[in-house]
């Protein structure tokens, strides 16, 4: 185990050389009940002991440069190279979110072109950039809700329909929203039951969140009912955009009948992950709801772009300034450099390539749902039970072949789901390589149990003991 | 095909004919033709790599960066010196393209650094346990009330009328929904006046929000208000500038109930905005309630020590629609850079650059308000940042200054109607005395 920064180094060391002093010291103007009485403990430590120390963790973890990522739900495809180079150019890296509108036109140009690139993809009306996650962009888009309800005198919907597959996100966000959550059951292909949809829709439904293809990577091919079920009660229908990638360029989000749409940026169209953020989850609208999106708004005026405060129906700000601008930029990048056919071939090969390990893993695993699966798909690792093995122990043992396990027992509604999502950036050679290890993993699950439960084995720590962790939290640095 | 694909026409064949089917469109049949359209996508033919770096150059070029000029515009975000390190680390693939660490044995790297950015956070705030980031300083502060009133209950929320207007309003959009409300705290000379509240209001409110420095730059009494806050039976929140703890009393020292603040400062470059992060830490008995992600320190099967994302029960993947918080991100990028950051900085240079910008900033005040052109507005003591009124239009003045590849400061008419003429200044350890010095001669030569 790599030592903590906190025990290394030794005191007096230092790692940044700062600029003398040129003015004239004031310190002795600061009144003493306004002074840090100890000094932060912060390292002390010399520039190589900090180079070194952080080089040392990046080797122990896996990013999608080195490693198949087949995390299903999270879209682990390629970060090309050159948006990170073009979001670090100092002219938006630089750009301080205050200074005077007429030099940043380049900033609020880049926001506009986005904003309509979107809607072009989404079939939405407008776009606003500022949410900074995907869970930010279900809030606000639920706020928008809530508040267009609520200003066309419907204060008494406050019923927001979730699927029993949804990410855990969507009734969060609902219920911070002020909504009351009900959970709609999926029926045997995976899909919302239509039936159940029907008797649970009434007059103080608000809406209907969905993911399309939805968490188990169907498509639910209904969607043109249930937008007309929902509408017919005055509700909104709420596209969760986690799953873009399987469509992008197919078929359009605003014409299957959603009203408002969140893109995960950091999803469908590249920008890393960054080991759990920074992400972008800018909302998209149909034309009734523009107003209310959160203020600002990027506009242009002739040839003038500007931050637009004006409308008095926005639900407010959501972000301090106006989203996360770098992951915006790489965005934008990602779809000027596809354009229209790259961009369609995105969702082909990344459903071939789903379709094409689904296959192969069917052969000696269970996948209950499939048919129509796009992208992504499951598989219930609950045939090796006797044996004493569970997903988890299959799906840890790959990070033994440097392999990065699939994401494990979601959605809930399945025994033992593993999801897998290899995107499009993988070739077949990796994807053949994961199903004979998916094999290889199967009959040692069979042979040697105790092998897999006690996976990883080539990594610094082994199985580690998350419930201990939890009763007993120790969260910092204690000498 | 496009160039991030690396199947070649002959492996989707191969694919396809494993898979049993004649064309990659049959994958697609599940979707209904009535809503497939493939023209309804207005979006121009990709652009080379030649063309689109040119395009994305000239659009920055439209831009006037903070490297071509001499930036004193704070309010928020600050052009502070970011070390060659920082940005050498965080571009580390193994950490920029990495996902949620979820699975802890193939991601102890990241999950140490964030338990060393949590142990940094406590260690520069005083405080007790710190999450893992969240989105900004305004969503940090809209996290705290929401985790106060999950203790408090009460209908309304204290805010210091000194408080960033920007996270004002991020608050005010959060809170709406759960219905509550804030209430604005009147202010004397740039800072708060706890004596102005109102009995009501303060039986009516669980916690009281003050941020230090203030907006305006000016130091509040933290020591009185978190008396106040206690004998009141209230949660004191403070929104802090991480910067000016290299010298100004901890939120430990003086007990505040949680913290926020925007990270940016803390090795993060001003990129129009965002991405930023907000950090967030809490005293002891809050723990378990704070939201977000957390790494804790565990045991493996061997009884080594290793890190695990923990207290996961607290969130949206497990509580769904009751979990106290939707979020289900950090600013892990961010937070990395401001663990580099700090560790680099270190015990003595968290207090240098500390100095270095209070030295700079008084330095520059006392020269611009013995000019005509400014007068002071408030006497209050103040950080790096403070308040100047003109004589004149503030605009013509930033203009004259910008002519000289000058920012000088924020212009405080649009959110303040009694701040017509008055200009929010910031001044960073990267401003020299000669910037300086001619930011004053200038303001003499127009008064």
């Amino acid at each position: 185990m790599t030592k903590l920064i906190f025990e290394k180094g030794k005191p007096g060391r230092r790692a940044i050389h700062l600029p003398k002093m040129d003015t004239p010291d004031y310190m002795n103007t600061l009144s003493k009940k306004y002074m840090r009485k100890t000094p932060a403990d912060l390292p002390e430590v010399s520039e190589p002991d900090v180079v070194r120390h952080y080089t040392d963790l990046s080797t122990k973890n896996f990013g999608v440069d080195a490693n198949f990522y087949p995390l299903g739900s999270c879209t682990m495809k390629y970060n090309p190279k050159i948006n990170e180079y073009m979001a670090a150019l100092p002219g938006f890296s630089d750009v301080h979110p205050l200074q005077p509108e007429h030099t940043v036109q380049g900033c609020l140009e880049l926001m506009h072109c986005l904003q309509q690139l979107l809607c072009e993809i989404a079939g939405m009306d407008a776009f606003s950039l500022q949410p900074a996650a995907g869970a930010q962009g279900e809030i606000t888009g639920l706020m928008i809700m809530r508040k267009y309800l609520n200003d066309h005198g419907l204060e008494h919907k406050n019923i927001i329909l979730v699927p029993d597959s949804s990410h855990g996100t969507n009734p969060a966000s609902a219920a911070l929203a002020g909504f009351t959550v009900q959970t709609i059951p999926s029926d045997q292909k995976g899909q919302t039951d239509l039936q159940q949809l029907k008797e649970m829709v009434h007059d103080g439904v608000a809406g209907l969140m969905l993911t399309n293809p939805n968490t188990v990577g169907v498509f639910e091919e209904h969607i043109e009912e249930i937008a007309s079920v929902i509408h017919s009660v005055n509700g909104l229908l709420y596209y969760d955009g986690a799953n873009a990638n399987a469509i992008v360029g197919i078929v359009r989000p605003g014409d299957m009948g959603f009203d408002l749409v969140h893109f995960n940026l950091h999803k469908t169209f590249s920008t890393p992950h960054g080991g759990g953020g920074p992400g972008s989850g800018p909302i998209g609208v149909k034309k009734f709801l523009e107003e209310y999106l959160p203020n600002p708004v990027v506009k242009k005026d002739s040839d003038r772009y500007f931050l637009d405060y004006s409308s008095p129906c926005s639900i407010g700000k959501i972000h301090s300034f106006y989203g996360n601008f770098g992951v915006l930029v790489k965005a934008y990048c990602y779809i000027l450099n596809l354009g229209r056919e790259g961009l369609i071939q995105v969702a082909e090969n990344a459903v071939l390539n789903a379709n094409y390990i689904a296959k192969r893993l069917g052969e000696f695993l269970k996948i209950p749902f499939d048919k129509g699966f796009m992208h992504e798909f499951i598989v219930s690792y609950d045939t090796l039970l006797d044996q004493g093995i569970h997903a988890k122990d299959a799906a840890k043992r790959l990070i033994d072949f440097g392999i990065h396990p699939p994401t494990m027992y979601f959605p809930a509604i399945v025994s033992e789901a593993l999801m897998i999502e290899p995107t499009e950036t993988e070739s077949k050679e990796t994807l053949d390589r994961f199903c004979d290890l998916m094999e290889q993993i199967y009959q040692e699950g069979i042979n040697d149990p105790e092998l897999l439960k006690t996976t990883p084995h080539t990594k610094t720590v082994r199985r580690l003991d998350e419930v201990a962790a939890a009763r007993n939290p120790v969260i910092k640095y204690m000498e | 095909m496009n160039k991030y694909i690396p199947n070649t026409q002959a492996q989707k064949a191969e694919m396809l004919s494993y898979i049993g089917i004649d064309s990659v469109d049959r994958l697609f049949d599940c979707i209904p033709d009535s809503i497939k359209d493939r023209n309804g996508m207005n979006i121009p033919e990709g652009l080379s790599d030649i063309e689109l770096e040119g395009k994305l150059r000239s659009l920055s070029g439209k831009n006037l960066n903070v490297n071509d000029a001499v930036c004193f515009i704070g309010a928020g975000a600050y052009d502070r010196y970011i070390p060659a390190v920082v940005k050498a680390l965080i571009s580390r693939q193994e950490f920029l393209t990495a996902y949620t660490p979820y699975q802890a044995e193939a991601s102890q790297g990241l999950l140490q650094a964030i338990f060393e950015y949590q142990s940094l956070i406590c260690n520069l705030t005083g405080m007790e346990g710190s999450n893992a980031s969240v989105y900004d300083g305004g969503s940090a502060l809209a996290e705290a009330v929401s985790l106060s009133n999950s203790v408090k209950r009460k209908s309304r929320v204290l805010v210091s009328g000194c408080l960033n207007p920007r996270y004002r309003q991020v608050l005010d959009t959060y809170v709406r929904y759960k219905d509550m409300k804030t209430v604005e705290i009147d202010s004397a000379d740039g800072v708060t006046d706890l004596e102005s509240i109102s009995k009501d209001d303060l039986a009516e409110s669980g916690c009281l929000i003050l941020q230090n420095p203030n907006y305006f730059g000016c130091l509040e009494d933290m020591e009185s208000a978190s008396e106040f806050a206690k004998r009141n039976g209230l949660h004191l929140i403070v929104s802090v500038n991480p910067i000016s703890l290299g010298i100004l009393q901890s939120p430990g020292e003086y007990e505040a109930d949680i913290v926020t603040g925007e990270g940016q400062e803390l090795g993060n470059g001003l990129s129009f905005g965002g991405p930023y992060l907000g950090f967030f830490a809490v005293s002891k008995p809050l723990i378990r309630k704070m939201p977000g992600r957390i790494v804790g320190m565990t045991k493996d099967l061997e009884g080594k020590a290793g890190y695990v994302l923990t207290m996961q029960a607290r969130e949206q993947h497990i509580r769904r629609e009751k979990a106290s918080s939707n979020i289900c991100s950090n600013q892990a990028l961010n937070a990395l850079a401001a663990a580099i950051y700090l560790s680099v900085l270190g015990k003595q240079g968290v207090v240098d650059v500390a100095k270095l910008s209070f030295n700079k900033a008084h330095y520059l005040y006392n020269g611009l308000k013995e000019t005509r052109l400014f007068k002071e507005r408030f006497t209050s003591e103040f950080f790096n940042e403070f308040v100047l009124d003109a004589g004149v239009n503030v605009k013509q003045i930033q203009d004259a200054y910008l002519n000289n590849k000058i920012l000088l400061g924020y212009g405080l008419a649009n959110e303040f109607s009694d701040m017509k003429n008055s200009l929010l200044i910031a001044v960073t350890e990267k401003r020299t005395k000669k910037e300086m010095d001619l930011v004053v001669e200038m303001a003499g030569d127009m008064s």
